[in-house]
């Protein structure tokens, strides 16, 4: 269906290709996972597939992209769109109209399909996607999550013979998340539809799919294969797998069913070795860095937050989660003095954050907002990384140096537009940590970045809550919550539904428990380095 | 009379153009008269209508922007008769200094002996634009912007999505800027004062060409802009004809409001340019085979609404063709103006809107069934007929890799189906 035939791309200004000698076939009815850390060309490589790499980006194409017979040379993705379907990174930007219902039906207009064809298939889009509430809705008062569902909605109505997605559930809540990629399985299982995807969550799709592309970056071949022996010795892997390296199962599970399985030894041995440490209870008497009480908000008659009462200690790491919508990003925003609470009080250190000035607030609370690409506006790397420790009076390099321990080898000489999703994220968090706020709010930091970024993130984070820092982090990656959160709370329409002990939290619910809680379930083990400590200390 | 509205029209309300024909329509019958009496009368009738039938989108808010304005073009024109204005004799209210002008000049003065016969008249100048102002404002506060520009023909769909595109921008850019506030805010920066403002153009400014470097992109791989191969000469046929149909059409809109500068009112020039777009657009139309999603349908509602507003200008027409007395106010002698019935009948037609047009509850996103398509949906040019419905997949396969699916997935879509070839 997709075929690369000895592809070589390189972007305009670039010194080396970004893909080099590519040679790929994916056959129709294939779901295809696009794997590889970040800034390695996974979206090089998808948008090559739809010929918006090279006609839309410009840079050098050499051997041929064919879909469906049809050659990217001769034909310019408008001429490819009723057969391929893109869906970006940010689906917001794609979209065209001003109603979910126009929006759905617009490719198929482009196309010239049936008036009656396509009311039926837009029928029949709100049902698959769940999106029947929303037909009327204007797309700028959407979240997230229903805006990823509606743009995977307007390229499925065309009936599409390959679908690209382009991480399809990174902004979403695990439930929606597992709601989209059903209905993108299903696809392909009942009408033989070729999906290609690239995701960094791995957990989460590689129940699904059928093969494999890693990208190993810095123009290196392809690692093609079935899930299970790509991931076997892949560099980025899920927990999940992890845990199979760890106690040697073979072939590598790839769900939660096949792994419990293969667990029962491990569960019994482990059965053997103490229970997994409770986290260390922040001691009550320090005095709370930042509190929220009866935090109400509400956008017209919406309610954001309906009275939320939240207390952070020093060396906490609360995980914020909740569905898309729940009022996570709200919460934080009033937490970093963004907004004014309609009712109620925040207080930092004390005083209400919207009282503070910038320079000073900037010293106490730092926060990394889910577009992480909105703080950068400077000509290249470098550059902001000075402009960073100018502006709060740091010595010079510590920023540069910040950005070192999250993400190495960034391209200094970049501009930040140019940098890929996770890149940007890593330049944000290394800019807003560099003046060490005692307070950090994080939405959504583990968008688009693999798991050795994520590593290093959640090493990062360990360390700051150990030295007395207070850490909040929204998120609907249930694996970063499993690794760093002490505390976990849980927003459901701006309430409070839950609060307590992280590992009491996540193991409890069966939408945020991590991979290793359920695979090792009743006992409640969340991470693979606990599993492992707990091995190498019961074998002597 | 009672009109039986069919249930399909109130599912998206009126049709945009049928709302534009009848505020156009008012504010014609606002330009044939000068008697405030009846420019009031027409205001309200708008106001009213507005008032009845608007939703809750963001444009509905519109009107009272438009009285704003109005109010500011009343003053603005008293002031500049004041001013800069003719003398014109009667009961004077004071006296400006005046300034000398030389010879070449004349005909206009500035300052000099104001008279109340003067400012009267142009308070109801004044008044007349400003009347006109509401009647589009009007227009504006009821037919969503988007619709009207779905309806335009396929030869104009390029620049209706232009227009699409950059109405969408600029609540976007609202967006972009409480953005950038907030990274500035998050980055320690000052956002007030100039260094605040100079910090933020930039930013919103890059934001804004990003997103549109996206939204092309997402536009081009969504097939926008496919075209079918024609012959050069109907290209041109469909662009020449249009632009000249286009022209004739001003000639005579313009013949047709200012009464006797061309023969028949420019009717002739009306119709003529009418055909010539309608061929150029049928010639241009050719170019692309678009097809349209559930096309808005022109019901008796519509044709109620259009009649509506038509009625009130043919009253103004006919009244100004009989003579009628008091369409014009006459400051000398300065008295208060007569009712012509004839002209505010017609303008109370226009009140039917208010009773006849189905309310627009798209916006609200209550509605939760749809009923089945019309049957006035257009089908595509040369395309197939539609396909039977497919019957629904087999269940899934017990298939290890796949998880228990919480969607419902009903029918199946099978590719190319209902494509044009």
């Amino acid at each position: 269906m997709i075929r690369f035939t000895d592809v070589t791309f390189t972007y305009a200004e670039a010194d080396e290709p970004t893909l080099r000698g590519i040679d790929l076939d994916i056959e129709e009815g294939e779901l295809c996972v696009v794997v590889g850390q970040t800034g390695s060309g996974k979206t090089t490589l998808l948008r090559a597939v739809n010929g918006l790499v090279p006609h839309f980006t410009g840079g050098r194409l050499s051997g041929d992209v064919r879909v469906d017979g049809r050659s990217t040379r001769e034909y310019p993705p408008r001429e490819l769109a009723d057969v391929v379907g893109v869906v970006g990174q940010n689906p917001a930007a794609s979209f065209v109209t001003d109603i979910v219902e126009d929006e759905l039906a617009y490719t198929m207009e482009n196309l010239g399909i049936a008036p009656a064809v396509m009311r039926r298939r837009v029928e029949d889009t709100l049902d698959l996607l769940g999106l029947h509430e929303l037909r009327s809705r204007p797309l700028s008062t959407l979240s997230g999550g229903q805006q990823q569902r509606v743009a995977i909605g307007a390229v499925l109505t065309a009936a599409p013979r390959v679908l690209v997605l382009d991480e399809p559930t990174s902004a979403l809540d695990p439930a929606a998340a597992e709601e989209v990629l059903a209905s993108l399985t299903r696809l392909v299982h009942d009408l033989g539809m070729t999906v290609v995807l690239a995701e960094h969550r791995l957990e989460r799709v590689i129940p699904f799919a059928d093969r494999m592309v890693l990208v190993p970056g810095r123009g290196g071949p392809l690692i093609v294969g079935a899930t299970a022996d790509v991931m076997a010795t892949s560099p980025v892997a899920p927990p999940i797998v992890e845990l199979a390296r760890l106690a040697g199962w073979s072939p590598v599970p790839l769900s939660v069913r096949d792994a419990r399985r293969l667990a029962d030894p491990l569960r019994r041995r482990l059965a053997t070795v103490a229970a997994p440490a409770p986290a260390p209870t922040p001691v009550p008497a320090l005095r709370p860095v930042a509190v929220a009480e009866r935090l109400s908000v509400s956008f017209g008659e919406v309610a954001a937050l309906d009275a939320v009462d939240l207390e952070v200690r020093p060396g906490e790491v609360v995980a914020v989660m909740g569905r898309n919508g729940s009022g996570k990003s709200t919460l934080l925003a009033h937490l970093a003095g963004l907004r004014r609470p309609t009712k109620g009080t925040v207080r930092v250190f004390g005083r209400a954050p919207t009282d503070l000035p910038p320079r000073r607030l900037i010293k106490l609370v730092g926060l990394v907002p889910q577009d992480a690409g909105m703080l950068l506006y400077g000509e290249t790397v470098a550059d902001e990384c000075a402009t960073a420790d100018h502006e709060t009076g740091l010595s010079p390099g510590t920023t540069a140096a910040m950005l070192e321990s999250v993400l190495p080898g960034m391209p200094m000489g970049h501009h930040p537009g140019d940098l890929s999703e996770g890149q940007r994220l890593a330049l944000a968090l290394a800019i807003v940590l560099a003046p060490a706020p005692p307070l950090v709010l994080l939405d959504e930091p583990t968008r688009g970045l693999d798991y050795p970024s994520k590593h290093r993130l959640v090493e990062l984070l360990r360390k700051m809550a150990a030295n007395g820092d207070c850490i909040v982090v929204a998120t609907h990656d249930v694996e970063l919550a499993a690794q760093v959160a002490t505390r976990a709370v849980v927003l459901a329409e701006g309430e409070v539904v839950s609060d307590g002990v992280a590992r009491d939290v996540v193991c409890h619910s069966p939408v945020f428990a991590p991979q290793v809680a359920k695979v090792l379930a009743p006992d409640p083990w969340l991470t693979v380095e606990e599993v492992r400590r707990a091995l190498a200390g019961a074998v002597p | 009379m009672s009109v039986r509205l069919p249930a399909a029209s109130a599912r998206r309300g009126l049709h945009p153009a049928a709302w534009w024909l009848w505020a156009g329509c008012m504010a014609g019958a606002a330009t044939r008269t000068t008697n405030p009496i009846l420019l009031a009368l027409i205001a309200s009738v708008a106001a009213f209508v507005v008032a009845a039938k608007r939703t809750s989108a963001p444009w509905s808010r519109s009107l009272v922007v438009f009285f704003r304005l109005g109010i500011v073009v009343i003053v603005l024109r008293v002031v500049i008769q004041i001013i800069f204005g003719n003398r014109l004799p009667g009961h004077v209210l004071f006296t400006l200094p005046e300034i000398p002008l030389p010879s070449w000049a004349q005909g206009v003065s500035i300052g000099g002996p104001v008279t109340v016969e003067a400012v009267v008249q142009a308070a109801v100048q004044g008044l007349r634009l400003a009347v006109v102002l509401i009647c589009f404002g009007a227009a504006n506060s009821l037919a969503s912007p988007y619709r009207l520009l779905r309806c335009l023909p396929a030869v104009l769909y390029e620049a209706g999505v232009a227009v699409t595109v950059s109405l969408a921008f600029a609540p976007e850019v609202v967006m972009a800027i409480a953005g950038v506030r907030d990274a500035r805010r998050l980055r320690g920066r000052p956002i007030r004062g100039l260094a605040g403002l100079r910090g933020m153009a930039i930013p919103v400014l890059e934001s804004a060409l990003d997103r549109s470097l996206q939204l092309a992109s997402s536009m081009d791989a969504r097939g926008y802009g496919r075209r079918v191969a024609v012959a050069q000469r109907t290209r041109w046929m469909g662009t020449g004809g249009t632009a000249a149909g286009l022209l004739l059409v001003i000639v005579g809109v313009y013949g047709a409001l200012d009464a006797g500068s061309l023969p028949a009112g420019g009717i002739p020039f009306l119709a003529a340019g009418a055909v010539l777009v309608g061929a150029g657009m049928a010639a241009g139309g050719r170019r692309t085979n678009r097809t349209r999603y559930r096309p808005d349908v022109w019901r008796i509602a519509e044709w109620a609404v259009g009649a509506s507003g038509v009625a009130a200008l043919s009253g103004m027409i006919v009244a100004g063709v009989l003579g009628v007395p008091g369409l014009q106010l006459q400051v000398y002698p300065l008295e208060f103006p007569p009712l012509p019935l004839l002209p505010a009948a017609g303008i109370l037609i226009g009140l039917l809107p208010a009773l006849v047009a189905p309310m627009d509850r798209s916006a609200s996103g209550t509605r939760t069934t749809a009923p089945p398509p019309t049957a006035d949906e257009r089908q595509a040019p040369g395309a197939p007929a539609p396909a039977p419905a497919t019957p629904a997949p087999a269940p899934a396969r017990p298939d290890a890799a796949q998880p228990p699916a919480p969607v419902a997935l009903r029918v199946a879509f099978e590719p190319g189906e209902g494509t044009v070839a």
